[in-house]
């Protein structure tokens, strides 16, 4: 029988830049396919591709044997594909069926036939285990949900070929076992699921055959049950990977950074309730939760950009809780933010200048009441050497640079002040295997130079690596302080779901 | 004195009728992610071409016709500008308002050698329908009859509107674009089309606005006679949140503002204050909504 779906020699040029060299892709029916790369190693473009969002400079798609060539989503989706991406297309404003039923509406007469749509609705959720409210509003349901409705509207228009794009990335660990017991009832039924990660546990757990992608070519064809996870990070990176980042433990020092009953309000609700948290020289402390849960808030009171309702702030015995973002950084406070485009850096300010802020009001790079422009080109050239930042020119702007030399960017920035504390958020997300050890490495360090590192993380895998305690915040709430050893996944997750009397 | 007398219930209903059809159009364009703010332009330039149309074809239907041509005309600029040109919609907008009053002033001078006001006994109006039968109903009959053709028409179209958005595929479709346009056109749908669309209907009915005023109440045409009605349809959507049944009822409550400013008039206060009834209803409006939504 011919694969469900068939590539074969797919290319892709973006100017001088082979994107996709030459992919091959065979996806059989009921089979879940998993398709592994480091960042740029030509993932998104090839289901780019394969949904029809963009044309292949050479190559064919074959669907059930037979040849397609697709000139937009909407002729992908007519010919049986369905694709999840990372960044939900729903429309938030209107319905769960509203969103399902979009485009191909059953009708009575001129109008929807709306008690349709839902039962439409309701037998595929059912038949698959999708639990949803058709007619809940789609801007009121979680990440977890929005997921759901995504898969649901592909089946409702067919889609024999499912690619989920990370499809992980926003989920708790039980939302995950749900996804995946959802996607063995689609394979069963003889639907073929693409699965595009970089998480290995995952491709271990779901998939049946892994393609591996290395620099827009096949890396490796395996299959799962036959290969290992170290022979996969080898396929992905071409060299060998070490498992978990080495800690070596550490004295600890001196409560460097210290907050007391922090709690946060604003849109007329408490985001924070009552936080307190310690974290001392020499220690590395992880807070876990489901994204949403306060944890932004609470750094953003950390670092001084949000107002407290009521707590105390301390960084290195320098009580700044009525102190502005400057003057916090002023007594030792470093900040890797979530968002390294929009916070992190200025993206269209040079190298340079995304080096230099924030050292800019003291020599050398300040001489008088302007900057020394040599002391600035210095200063950034002997970072991106440090730092192995791959940039054409320290001139060049920072948002032409990928997501980890631009996380590089930060890193070397925050790091250079040496500060006793460092808030690292969510200082991975997006990067590949290569870039996030990098990061890893670094974090570690400022850990064993006996500074207090705090890192908020969305990834478990990653909290449970670096971390000397974890704390797991829900509703606002720190609910958990638990020491590296007793926080493994199950117990995370549970806590991470709210459910801290099931952990305990 | 009555507040609701009839003939403050029979002005209010014929001022309610120019903001209606202008927020309608408003509500087409806002659901389809166009924030449409030249209806000011667009209803000015319907006023001009529906007395214009009328005067030279001597009849109030070449009136009605030419004025919603000339609306979807100027429209023109702002559904291509918007979409196929990527132009931002609100410079669009007030490029649309200033070239709309400079022209239809020009034309004036051009077409019939006046400047300031035309008005003309070849001018036919829109004549007023008058219902039998309301007699014994003092307040409706005052509302209902001898309205024009128009005013039958923009109330008729809020119940359409409000059916066609959220009854049919129709409605299902542009709501969807107009947020998530991305999650439309992977679902098949042509959302610059959409758009062009629902902005050149726009156009018609805020140029059928401008009709309304310049041939509904009276027969004549001034300069700049749309007098911030256009942005006062503008807030009715937003305040409305894009829903014609809301935008319907915030033109309500201006509407009676306006006729309100007007009944003060007679009691003998100036006119350039009572002229700021509708105006100061709407700010009102806007920062107490705005209140209600944070709080």
């Amino acid at each position: 029988m011919a694969p469900a779906l068939q590539a074969s020699g797919i290319v892709k040029r973006y100017g001088p830049l082979l994107a996709n060299d030459g992919i091959d892709l065979d996806v059989a029916r009921g089979e879940v396919h998993a398709v592994m790369g480091e960042n740029g190693a030509g993932k998104s473009t090839l289901m780019s591709i394969l949904y029809g969002m963009q044309a292949p400079d050479g190559g064919t798609i074959r669907l059930d044997g037979v040849a397609v060539r697709f000139r937009s989503p909407a002729e992908a989706i007519a010919h049986g594909l369905g694709m999840v991406h990372q960044a939900f297309k729903l429309f938030s404003s209107l319905t769960v069926w509203e969103n399902i039923v979009y485009g191909r509406e059953p009708r009575r007469g001129p109008f929807i036939d709306g008690a349709a749509a839902r039962r439409a609705a309701v037998a595929l959720a059912e038949r698959y285990g999708l639990a949803v409210d058709p007619g809940a509003l789609v801007a009121r349901l979680s990440v977890g949900v929005r997921q759901r409705v995504e898969i649901l509207k592909a089946l409702y228009r067919e889609a024999r070929v499912l690619i989920l794009d990370e499809p992980t990335a926003v989920l708790t660990p039980p939302e995950r076992d749900v996804l995946f017991a959802v996607l063995r009832r689609l394979v069963v039924d003889g639907r073929s699921v693409i699965f595009v990660t970089h998480k290995l546990d995952e491709v271990l757990a779901i998939s049946d055959r892994v393609t591996v992608l290395r620099a827009g070519r096949v890396a490796a064809r395996m299959t799962t049950r036959e290969t290992s996870a170290r022979e996969i990070v080898r396929a992905m990176t071409g060299r060998v990977v070490a498992d978990r980042p080495d800690r070596v433990s550490m004295p600890q020092g001196a409560a460097l950074l210290h907050a007391e009953a922090i709690t946060v309000r604003g849109d007329g609700r408490v985001l924070v309730a009552d936080a307190n948290l310690s974290v001392n020289g020499g220690e590395v402390v992880g807070i876990a939760g489901v994204a949403g849960n306060g944890q932004t808030e609470l750094v953003e009171a950390l670092v001084g950009l949000r107002a407290v309702a009521s707590g105390r702030v301390q960084v290195n015995g320098r009580d700044v809780t009525q102190s502005d973002v400057a003057a916090r950084r002023e007594a030792g406070l470093a900040y890797i933010p979530e968002d390294r485009a929009a916070v992190g850096t200025a993206p269209t300010a040079s190298a340079a200048d995304n080096l230099a802020m924030g050292f800019h009001r003291r020599p050398p790079l300040r001489r008088g009441w302007k900057l020394d422009g040599t002391a600035v080109r210095d200063w950034a050239r002997r970072l991106i050497a440090r730092f192995d930042i791959r940039i054409g020119s320290e001139r060049t702007p920072v948002a032409t640079l990928s997501g980890g030399n631009m996380q590089k960017v930060v890193l070397a920035r925050e790091l250079s002040h040496a500060a006793p504390v460092l808030i690292a958020e969510q200082p991975t997300r997006g990067l590949d295997v290569g870039a996030a050890e990098f990061v890893h490495g670094e974090l570690l360090a400022e850990r064993a130079r006996g500074r207090a590192v705090l890192l908020v993380s969305a990834e478990l895998s990653e909290v449970m690596a670096l971390s000397d305690r974890v704390l797991v915040m829900f509703g606002g709430r720190i609910i958990a302080d638990l020491p590296a050893a007793q926080a493994d996944e199950e117990r995370l997750g549970l806590l991470m779901a709210g459910r801290p009397g099931v952990a305990a | 004195m009555s507040v609701l007398s009839p003939f403050l219930v029979h002005s209010a209903v014929q001022a309610i009728t120019p903001i209606l059809l202008a927020a309608l159009a408003g509500v087409l364009c806002g659901q389809a992610g166009v924030f449409n703010i030249a209806l000011e332009g667009e209803m000015l330039v319907g006023a001009f071409a529906g007395v214009a149309g009328s005067y030279l074809a001597g009849s109030a239907v070449a009136g009605v016709a030419a004025g919603a041509l000339a609306g979807a005309a100027l429209a023109l600029i702002l559904a291509y500008g918007s979409t196929v040109l990527r132009g931002d919609a609100i410079v669009i907008g007030i490029g649309i308002n200033l070239l709309a009053s400079g022209l239809t002033a020009y034309l004036l001078r051009q077409m019939f050698g006046v400047s300031g006001t035309f008005d003309s006994p070849a001018i036919v109006g829109l004549a007023p329908i008058a219902i039998g039968g309301l007699a014994g109903v003092p307040l409706l009959a005052a509302a209902l009859s001898r309205q024009s053709v128009l005013t039958w028409f923009a109330w008729a179209l809020v119940v359409l509107v409000a059916v066609g958005l959220f009854r049919t595929p129709f409605g299902l479709r542009l709501r969807g674009l107009g947020e998530q346009p991305d999650a439309a056109a992977t679902l098949g749908v042509d959302v610059q089309a959409w758009r062009v669309g629902a902005v050149l209907a726009g156009g018609v009915l805020a140029g059928l606005a401008g009709v309304q005023l310049s041939l509904g109440a009276v027969s004549v045409f001034s300069e700049d006679m749309s007098a911030g009605r256009g942005w006062i349809a503008v807030v009715a959507v937003m305040l409305g949140r894009n829903n014609p049944l809301g935008a319907a009822a915030a033109c309500v409550l201006f509407g009676f503002a306006d006729a309100f400013g007007l009944r003060l008039q007679g009691q003998g206060l100036p006119n350039q204050l009572t002229d700021i009834a509708p105006y100061v209803v709407t700010l009102a409006a806007l920062i107490l909504s705005h209140r209600r939504r944070q709080a």
